[in-house]
This record gives structure tokens, sequence and C-alpha cells, in this order.
């Protein structure tokens, strides 16, 4: 039972964690391929660089010297959101748009959105430095215990409280987004454009709206994913780039332009991801004596290293594309 | 005054122009129709009112304002509704959201003209919860229709309606626009199926070549040998 309580605290803990943030990042790919038709190779970036000005926000406040009830880093989220929003649509208006606006092809775009990956590489780096922070340098990370009142169960179900957090607000996030998708007038605009950009144009939604609404939601979006994360383990420059191809993994796993798929698919790789790095070796241990004498069970079953976990999502992915070419949920075909 | 004017227009998608110097002119009280052969700039036409491709020369007015160039998302306002021949309808969106996204510019209460809408095309009310998508050809057709209907217009430009549907479907969309029409809704739709339309058109354009060859009203064009022995086969 103990490694069963292992095998729970390893795998479904952080496959959850790792789901959420892949999930909130594949929204925002998803989101703005629908709407732009371009792949936003900047947005893993867009999430390093929320994470930093929660950073710097969390710093300004905890040298107010206040005690909060929540890491400080969280409570300044919403904050760090706004800001990281107007940062995108800066970046839209400063880059995208006018590529849009000479009726530049998705690919000029993507080119654009590398540089602008760069762009904001280097800014993090002036101005954020190289080495790796914490978001808990003066305060202690919460951990939660749940101790199961079961006889021989001495390992606890533990989590921290990022994580804790992480889940809540991804499960939020999900439900505001479907809620905005299906009954405001702007979220059905937001569908009718991605599904029909000309006829969107012909029944008189103003585009350049829904434009900016897209960017709000992903720049919110991946402030939030990138902060949370930052706060699961810890901020450092490549925050946010070292996951941006399982990101894109997962918007195209759920089919490019389907935000359920999205969050299906961020789920589905964060999961698969854990249970690929996890040792199996350790759920076999406790039927050792059931088997024959000369079966020794091994140090290590992972079915990849954890240094090799990256292409875990890869093998996903082209499994997915060759028996449903659009993804799960039936996107749109690149 | 008329409800909406072409005066001498010339139009294309950059490149040399598809329409050279076309008048149109169509009352409130008009149900009118542009025939003519393939690439003669039938649909063109449509899409130069609604500013879809660039006017070069000419303007185009609407109740006596200069419209010419003006992007869609002023003209759905104004009163000027547009239904494309293919692709409209969005298909992964319920019948029900594709007419809300017709009202998208009306801040009033839609409801009152939703129940319009599905009053006229009772199939449309039966499937208001299924995706658009799934729907055949004709119901299809409906769903455009109403979605144009949404914002309320004064002119409504349908680009072949009847399009690759059954003479039953056809029939039902020309009663339709006729029924449309004769709640002071302005027509102007273009047609492949050239003698059913000018039959029930009160002024007929026939195009060729992106220039006007002949105007007059429905009966008019029928009648006329010239236009039967070129543009109606006889």
């Amino acid at each position: 039972m103990n490694d069963f309580i292992f095998f729970f605290n390893q795998v479904v803990v952080n496959g959850i964690s790792l789901g959420s943030v892949y999930a909130l990042g594949a929204v925002g790919v998803t989101l703005i391929f629908g709407i732009l038709r371009f792949a936003h190779f900047a947005h893993g970036d867009m999430m390093t660089m929320g994470a930093y000005i929660a950073f710097v926000l969390a710093s300004l406040v905890a040298g107010l010297g206040l005690t909060l009830p929540l890491p400080t880093g969280f409570v300044v989220l919403p904050f760090a959101m706004v800001i990281a929003t107007l940062i995108a649509l800066g970046i839209d208006k400063g880059f995208y748009a006018p590529l849009r606006a000479r009726g530049a092809r998705p690919v000029t775009l993507l080119i654009a959105s590398i540089g602008v990956t760069m762009m904001i590489q280097g800014l993090v780096r002036l101005f954020g430095g190289v080495q790796t922070r914490s978001f808990f340098e003066t305060e202690p990370k919460g951990l939660i215990r749940i101790e199961l009142p079961f006889e021989g169960v001495t390992r606890p179900i533990s989590f921290t409280e990022p994580q804790l957090l992480l889940v809540i607000v991804t499960a939020i996030a999900v439900f505001a987004l479907h809620f905005f998708l299906t009954r405001s007038r702007l979220g059905k605009a937001m569908r009718a454009m991605a599904d029909n950009a000309d006829l969107a144009k012909v029944s008189g939604i103003n585009t350049a709206l829904v434009i900016r609404v897209t960017w709000i939601i992903a720049g919110s979006l991946a402030c939030l994913a990138g902060t949370m994360l930052a706060l699961d383990v810890s901020l450092q420059p490549a925050l946010a780039f070292n996951i941006v191809l399982p990101i894109f993994a997962a918007a195209i796993v759920g089919g490019l332009g389907q935000s359920y798929g999205a969050i299906a698919g961020g789920f589905l790789l964060g999961f698969a991801e854990t249970l690929a790095v996890f040792n199996w070796a350790v759920l076999l241990r406790p039927f050792r004596d059931s088997f024959p004498d000369w079966f020794e069970i091994p140090a290590n079953l992972a079915l990849v290293q954890s240094e090799y976990k990256l292409t875990v999502a890869f093998v996903i992915l082209v499994v997915v594309l060759l028996v449903r070419p659009t993804g799960i949920f039936k996107g749109a075909s690149s | 005054m008329s409800l909406v004017e072409l005066r001498d227009v010339t139009a294309g998608y950059g490149g040399a122009p598809i329409l050279k110097g076309v008048n149109i002119a169509i009352e409130a009280s008009d149900i009118g129709v542009i025939v003519g052969p393939n690439g003669a700039g039938k649909s063109t036409t449509l899409k130069a009112i609604f500013g879809l491709l660039k006017v070069q020369e000419g303007h185009v007015t609407f109740r006596g304002r200069d419209i010419t160039n003006a992007e869609a998302d002023r003209l759905v306002p104004m009163g000027l509704s547009f239904v494309p021949q293919e692709h409209n309808v969005f298909t992964s969106m319920t019948v029900h959201e594709n007419l809300e996204m017709g009202g998208f510019t009306r801040s009033d209460d839609i409801t009152g003209t939703l129940d319009e809408v599905y009053g006229m095309f009772p199939d449309l009310a039966a499937k208001r919860r299924q995706k658009a998508g799934e729907l055949s050809g004709g119901q299809r057709q409906m769903v455009a229709m109403g979605r144009a209907l949404m914002s309320k217009p004064s002119l409504l430009m349908l680009d072949e309606p009847s399009a690759g549907l059954s003479p039953r479907y056809m029939m039902e969309i020309f009663e339709q626009v006729a029924r449309i029409n004769k709640t002071g809704v302005g027509i102007l739709m273009v047609e492949q199926n050239a003698r059913q339309a000018l039959a029930f058109a009160t002024k007929g354009f026939v195009l060729a070549s992106g220039q006007n060859r002949f105007t007059g009203t429905g009966q008019e064009l029928l009648d006329d040998p010239d236009v039967a022995k070129s543009f109606l086969g006889g």
C-alpha cells in the first residue's frame, strides 16, 4: 500500500501538475492558431516572461514585509497577468499586426514569432540574469501531507501548496474559458472566426476586436502557466522554452484550433511523461515473494530514462498523427 | 434615391479588373437578379458592393451615402447583408449560434428576430441545437439566409442561393426570397438558373465580360430574343 501511495505521489500528482501547465500553454497556442492561423512559437517565452513579471512583483510585495496566507508569487498573479496581457497586445501590435496588414503568409508570422522568442529571451536575461531563482527564498514552500487511516500505511499522500493551487486555477481557467466560448457573444464570435474567418467578417464581426481578445486570453493564461510552473519548480530563463515543444505537441495531439482538445492533449502528455519515467519496479517489490527464485526485480524499470522524457511527447504526437491526422478532437489540418 | 447604386464600377483582385464600368441600381421594392455567363463578373459585383475586393474606379452608394470600399463591419450595421455562395455557414457551430452570429452587430434584443427567422424556416427551428455542418445543402442555405436576416438588413445580397440544390429546394428558396422582399427588403442576387430567377425578378441585369449587356425587368429580358439567344440557351 505504501508503494501505491508512492505511485500516486510520483505519477498522479506530477502528471496533473505537468498536465495543467501543458494544458494552459496549449490552449493559448491553439486559440492563436485558430484565429490567426500561425504557430506562435514565442508562446513558451511569453510564459517565462509572465513568471518573471510575477517574480518582480512578488519581490516588491515581499519588501513590504506582509505575511500572506498564500505564496506571494500566487497573490500577485492577477497583476502579473494584466501586465503580461498588455505586453502580449503590444507584441501583436508591434510585430504581428503590421505583417497581417500586408497579407503575410503564416510561415512569415511563424518566423516573426521566433524573432520575438529571441527578443524576450534576451530581455529576460538582461533584466533577470541567467541564474536560477526561487519564489521561496523568503518564505517556506507549503507541503501538504494527508495521512491515510489504514493499518500499515506509513507513507502519506503529499504534494506542495503550489501544485494544489496550480490544479485549482487550471480548473477555474478551463471552466471560465468554457463558459466564455459557449455563452458569451464575444466567445462565440471567437469560435465563429476560428471556424470561418471570411464569413465572420461578412457577418459584421469586428475581427480586430476578436484578435485582441485572443491575445488577452492567451497572454494571461501564458503568464498564469509560467508563474505556476516557476512556483512548482524554480524560475530560470529557459523555464518554458524547454517545454514549448511538448506544448505544441499537446495542441496538435488535441487537434489544432480545438480548445478542449488542447486541454485533453496537455493532460495526456503530462501523464504520459510521468508514467514513462516512473520506476515500475517499485510496484513489483511488494510481490517479490510470489515471483520465482530466478526472477530478480531490476533496480530501475522505467520505460524512458528521465533525461529523455521529452521524446515521450513526440512519440505520442507521431502515433496520433498516424492514426488521426487531424488530432483527437478533429482540428484544422496543417 | 436608389437603395443601392453602382456607378461605372471598375473592380478586381489587383491585376486586370474584372468589372469594367458596371451600372446597377436597386430600389427597396426590387428583386434584382444578375445573370450572365461564367466569368462575367456576377459574384464580383456583389463582392465589390460588400467591400470584399477593391473598387478601383466608380462609386457605390447606399441610400445616397458613399460606401465605396467600406468594410463589412461598417456595412452590416447600415443595413447590408450578404450570403456568400460557398462556405456560408459556421460548420462547427449550432444552427442557433449561426443565427446569433448574424445578429452580432446589433446591440438590441435579437430574440424577436430569431423567432421570425425560425418562423420563416420551420426546418431550422427543429434543428436549432444541431451543428450546421451536419445539415443538408438546402438546410445550410436556409441557415445562411437566416444568418444574413438576423442583422435586419434593408438590402439582402445572395450569391447563387440555388447552386447545387434540388429543384424543390430551389423553388422554396426563391419563394422565401420573394416573401422577404415583400417585407420591404431589397434583394440583389446572382443566379445560374437564369430563366427561373428572371421569372420572379423585378429588375434583371445581364453581365458579360465585366460589363452591362442588357438591363430591364425580368419579363422584358425573358422576352428579348437577343437575350434568349445569347444567354438563356435559345
